[in-house]
């Protein structure tokens, strides 16, 4: 399973005041899973007997692709998904990355929109396979 | 209570008198004004745009303004400090207390019009995000460093269609320099310093806007050249938005916009 460890948005857990503090960071600012994800965990610290555990959105220092952890990456392209490129230059961030084929592993890939089903994601299809498929784009 | 903006102090001198909230209260509502209209203006292509893929990216690319918003509308809520939440401030003022450019109101006209616009704004607002990170305002800062990266997604979108409109056929090329020419007169008002921002730009909490110009015109510039377009010439230029003189264009959107909220006050859904 991916967690919320895995993609970096959970920022820490901490207790304050004797309350469980839970603090989290949006990937996209206007990404429409930060209010589900933030009920979630409401919900599973309920669940947990913490009822009066609080959830806290952080912004500093913003997310990135790169606060992704390696077990993270690899759930994601086990799933289907390619992950970010950790090439961290200007030139990934416009474009000139390759991307390998979560399926099949070909780099023979062509990326169809910028913008794919969610934000976070590119789509792209695979030339070898045939396939398309989504990338994690890097911010 | 009056939230006391909290300000960076770099160089370990001590603050001088703090700038009035007011002033800083208009500021982020500007802001946050121009990135909900032109967020609304984009997510009216949702299901109707030229394609899917086109459909997908501008309710996304409109997604990233209207979280920009967000932010900067609750933070203007807890500097004015009446209680008005980022709701209140969208949905329940009317179109004289809205300070957006008058580009970002403009309608979507064709999928050129919508391109060139985007184009115009996002090369403005990438470098000026860029520029805010380094405000002494501390959560503008926060939220200017969520955005930039987004921004410079939009610019390189906008390019993209721009250059293949402009590029294109006699048909595609016609219509983007129309738009360009038909929106020119409206980009003047980005470089325009209101006065209540005069204060914080002296305080490095707002960017000097006319420090962004360069940025904005190398791009455009370059995208222009390989659109095979024209830049047109600076010409008298349209400004009035800012202190809530608009087009006639705004009222029809926010009449959409507010509409379901104003019909059941306080509806939550």
């Amino acid at each position: 399973m991916l967690t919320l460890e895995d993609l970096g948005v959970l920022r820490g857990v901490e207790r304050r005041e004797g309350r469980i503090l839970v603090r989290l960071t949006p990937t996209y600012i206007g990404c429409p899973a930060t209010l589900a994800i933030q009920l979630a965990v409401e919900a599973a610290l309920a669940e947990a007997g913490l009822a009066d555990a609080r959830v806290e959105t952080v912004l500093s220092p913003p997310w990135s692709t790169d606060q992704m952890s390696e077990a993270g990456r690899r759930k994601l392209e086990a799933f289907g998904i390619a992950p970010p490129n950790q090439d961290r230059s200007p030139r990934a961030l416009f474009g000139q990355d390759t991307v390998a084929c979560p399926k099949c592993g070909s780099t023979a890939t062509v990326k169809i929109s910028e913008f794919g089903s969610t934000a976070c994601k590119a789509l792209w299809r695979c030339e070898a396979c045939a396939e398309p498929f989504d990338y994690f784009k890097c911010i | 209570m009056t939230a006391a903006p909290a300000v960076k102090d770099p160089k370990g001198k001590r603050a001088s008198a703090p700038v009035k909230a007011d002033a800083l209260f208009h500021y982020v509502l500007a802001l946050a004004d121009d990135a909900l209209i032109l967020g609304h203006r984009l997510s009216e292509w949702s299901g109707r745009a030229p394609m899917l893929e086109e459909d997908i990216a501008l309710s996304n690319l409109g997604l990233d303004l209207i979280g920009q918003a967000r932010l900067f509308y609750a933070y203007a809520g807890e500097i004015e400090g009446r209680g008005r939440d980022e709701d209140a401030l969208a949905y329940l003022r009317d179109e004289h207390a809205y300070a957006n450019l008058l580009l970002v109101e403009q309608p979507n006209g064709d999928f050129a019009v919508t391109m060139v616009r985007h184009l115009l704004y996002a090369a403005f607002v990438h470098p000026y995000v860029q520029a805010l990170q380094q405000s002494r305002d501390v959560r503008l800062a926060e939220i200017a460093a969520k955005a930039v990266k987004e921004m410079a997604y939009h610019v390189r979108h906008a390019s993209e269609w721009v250059i293949r409109l402009g590029d294109g056929t006699e048909v595609s090329h016609g219509r983007a320099q129309t738009a360009l020419e038909e929106l020119w007169m409206y980009t003047g008002e980005m470089f325009t310093l209101p006065e209540s921002e005069r204060r914080l730009l002296e305080r490095g909490i707002a960017p000097d806007r006319m420090a962004i110009k360069p940025a904005w015109d190398a791009t455009l510039d370059r995208v222009l050249a390989e659109a095979r377009m024209q830049r047109p010439a600076d010409r008298w230029m349209q400004t009035g938005g800012r202190a809530g003189r608009h087009t006639e264009h705004l009222g029809h959107l926010l009449a959409e916009m507010q509409v379901l909220n104003r019909a059941h006050p306080g509806a939550k859904w």
